[in-house]
């Protein structure tokens, strides 16, 4: 029962109370120390863009906020919940947050409405008929209702991420996580995954979003934060970050990616 | 100009055997070498063989004795209990190729005909009627099936759950000498019949006790992973043969005094926990192949672990290593020919019996010959069966 943390009303974070927080969270891969204290506090309904150079540690850290990585040290909580080892407040935190891979992860042996049901229906509870509707409403506002039938296998990479987008949309999250969504996508397929991005930004999600896509920040971010070497090395709003950095790696890094 | 901006149809390619001939086997000068070649050296060496089957060979040994063959010394006047079985089979086989095979119109052919077909042998003609009413349930089957696919999909999977332990008790019977369905003690279980049932049984129960032995290697409690090991890689090290053995001498050693299993059981036991070892290998190579993203992005949905396994991972491990599965199923009906030297009387155990009988002495090339063309007719179906699901499943289709 200790465990049972009282659950505050998501109201209580509109007066100020971070969805997340983290306070020194250091994560090492044996002897490689990939996250060196990090500290973050995201508002709800704010739009976070996490940047920096390969290997930085964006994705160890945006992973350890569901603890698909787990953190060795500092506190991390998420909708008033610390993630620990205990089994069930990890599931719940899940349950609450999103997460939209590079590579899509859609599950090949299932079909696209299958795929967007199975966690509603399975974890939520929700029964066949009310899941399928809320997958073709979600469908629809990711563009492509016509392939709910469609394997996954038979769709465009753009088509797989907005598909996994609307999985993850599916358990209704608090929050969502993107790690580099359109990275792997052909040019003409990115703009068809930030739309929706944007479209979902604007309608009040609390969103992290690990992306290189300056032009998604500009339009939607309200804060980002620049990595390297597993800490945050700046921290600001995209008008500061792009037109007054203050670090000279972040100026090098904005630089080496704005030029492309 | 705006006929290229219409949707075409794809193009139709008219398939007859002409066609195929030439694009199969005579596409240029080389191919059709090869192809007249390859017909020479299949007709010289299977010469021998048909010419001797169909001239010199005295099958009188097989017409005689095909009730032993195909189920030993069951009692001849408990044989229907066999015969339903054999419907209830016929039934399943057909409503399953009518809901989820059918496409093939050859194969469904053969199928729907193969109990007609073997109304044809040269049997008495109580059994050849008998053939023909099975033939009748199995097309009824196909025919429900496709009457009503949506209503009987559950209903046929789980008749196929129960069949074997049905089969099983009906098989065995419960009732005393004079009731309805006496006992049939499995010492005079014999022939195809208990060289199917053994592999049934086998084959069937070694897929659960597989799959946890191949989960449980990868699990990260320390014991359970030893334990799973220490089983897997014991019981591989060991030969088949020795495992029977084992069964027969050892096993009574473990049970309680007084308990005493029988040596067909004592032999199921035996090759079943045999098979679990290597389905562990199989499924365990299948679950390492799925790749990592898979387990992330079931978790990060908040499915539990036994979720994610069992909604996710084992479902795309079993289809991937489907073909394993099948070849493993046929190398394991063949093993059970195995149990003819712990005294069980199989397919070939019962052979031998039929050697030794004095009125036909030195027929063994008749009899081994049938022998190997049932173990081949049964093995070949099995394979096809396998074609069908991996066609069904998607094991391709679905791949990205
Ligand atoms: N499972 C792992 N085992 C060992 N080291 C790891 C593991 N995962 C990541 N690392 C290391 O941790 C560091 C941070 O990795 P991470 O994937 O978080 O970087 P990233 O900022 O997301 O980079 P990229 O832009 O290439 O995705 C890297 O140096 C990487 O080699
Ligand atoms: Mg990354």
């Amino acid at each position: 029962m200790e465990n049972q943390t009282p659950q505050p009303k998501s109201e209580a974070f509109a007066a100020g109370q971070p969805i997340i927080s983290c306070h020194d969270v250091h994560k090492w891969y044996g002897q490689f120390h990939a996250l060196r204290g990090i500290n973050m506090e995201v508002q709800k309904g704010e739009v976070i863009v996490i940047f920096g150079p390969s290997g930085s540690g964006k994705s160890t850290f945006i992973r350890t906020l569901n603890r698909l990585e787990e953190h060795q040290r500092g506190q991390i909580m998420v909708d008033g919940i610390e993630l620990t080892h205990n089994l069930r407040n990890i599931e719940k935190v899940r349950t609450e947050t999103g997460m939209v891979f590079q590579s899509f992860n859609l599950f090949p042996h299932l079909t696209v409405i299958d795929n967007i049901t199975l966690a509603p229906i399975q974890v939520r509870g929700l029964n066949k008929k009310q899941a399928g509707e809320l997958a073709m409403q979600l469908l629809k506002r990711v563009g492509i209702p016509e392939q709910a039938d469609k394997f996954p296998g038979q769709l465009s990479g753009g088509q797989q991420q907005r598909v996994a987008i609307a999985r993850a949309l599916a358990m209704q999250p608090k929050i969502m996580l993107f790690d580099e969504p359109t990275s792997a996508l052909d040019p003409e397929m990115i703009k068809e995954v930030l739309d929706v991005m944007i479209e979902l930004a604007r309608s009040g999600m609390t969103m992290l979003v690990v992306t290189h896509e300056m032009g998604f920040a500009r339009a939607v971010a309200k804060r980002m934060f620049f990595f390297d070497q597993g800490q945050i090395v700046e921290e600001g709003s995209p008008d500061q970050i792009f037109n007054n950095p203050q670090s000279d790696r972040t100026k090098l890094f904005l630089s080496q990616i704005l030029e492309k | 100009m705006t006929a290229s901006n219409q949707i075409l149809p794809p193009p139709t390619e008219r398939y007859t055997i002409l066609n195929w001939l030439r694009k199969n086997l005579f596409q240029n000068w080389l191919s059709s070498i090869v192809t007249l070649v390859m017909l020479y050296v299949i007709f010289v060496s299977l010469r021998g063989i048909l010419v001797w089957t169909l001239t010199e060979g005295q099958w009188q040994v097989i017409i005689a004795n095909l009730r032993l063959l195909m189920v030993g010394q069951y009692p001849l006047q408990q044989i229907w209990r066999i015969w339903i079985a054999v419907g209830i089979f016929g039934a399943l086989i057909g409503l399953s190729w009518g809901l989820w095979i059918r496409q093939k119109l050859a194969a469904t052919l053969i199928t729907l005909g193969g109990p007609f077909l073997l109304a044809l042998l040269p049997v008495d003609t109580a059994t050849r009627l008998t053939w023909v009413g099975v033939g009748f349930i199995t097309a009824a089957g196909f025919g429900l099936a496709r009457v009503f696919p949506r209503f009987l999909r559950r209903i046929v999977l789980v008749a196929w759950l129960v069949y074997l332990p049905v089969v099983l008790l009906l098989v065995r019977g419960w009732t005393a000498e004079n009731g309805p369905i006496p006992t049939v003690g499995t010492n005079i279980w014999g022939g195809l019949m208990l060289s199917g049932l053994i592999a049934a049984v086998g084959i069937i129960l070694s897929f659960p006790i597989g799959a946890a032995l191949a989960i449980g290697r990868m699990s990260r409690y320390p014991l359970i992973s030893a334990f799973c090991v220490v089983y897997i890689e014991l019981i591989r090290a060991v030969p088949l043969i020795t495992v029977f053995f084992m069964s027969q001498t050892m096993l009574p050693l473990f049970l309680p005094s007084g308990f005493n299993i029988d040596p067909l059981m004592r032999a199921m036991t035996a090759f079943t926990l045999f098979n679990a070892a290597y389905m562990a290998e199989n499924v365990r190579g299948g679950l390492q192949a799925i790749p990592k993203g898979q387990h992330e992005a079931a978790a990060a949905l908040g499915l539990s672990s036994f979720q994610s396994l069992r909604l996710i991972i084992l479902p795309q491990a079993l289809r991937n290593i489907l073909p394993i599965l099948t070849a493993s199923v046929i190398g394991s009906f063949r093993d059970t020919s195995l149990v003819m030297i712990v005294g069980l009387l199989d397919f070939l155990g019962i052979a031998r019996v039929v050697l030794a009988q004095p009125q036909f002495l030195g027929r063994h090339i008749e009899v081994y010959i049938f022998l190997a063309f049932v173990y081949w007719l049964i093995s070949y179906i099995v394979s096809y069966i396998g074609q069908m699901i991996e066609a069904r499943t998607g094991v391709d289709a679905t791949r990205r």
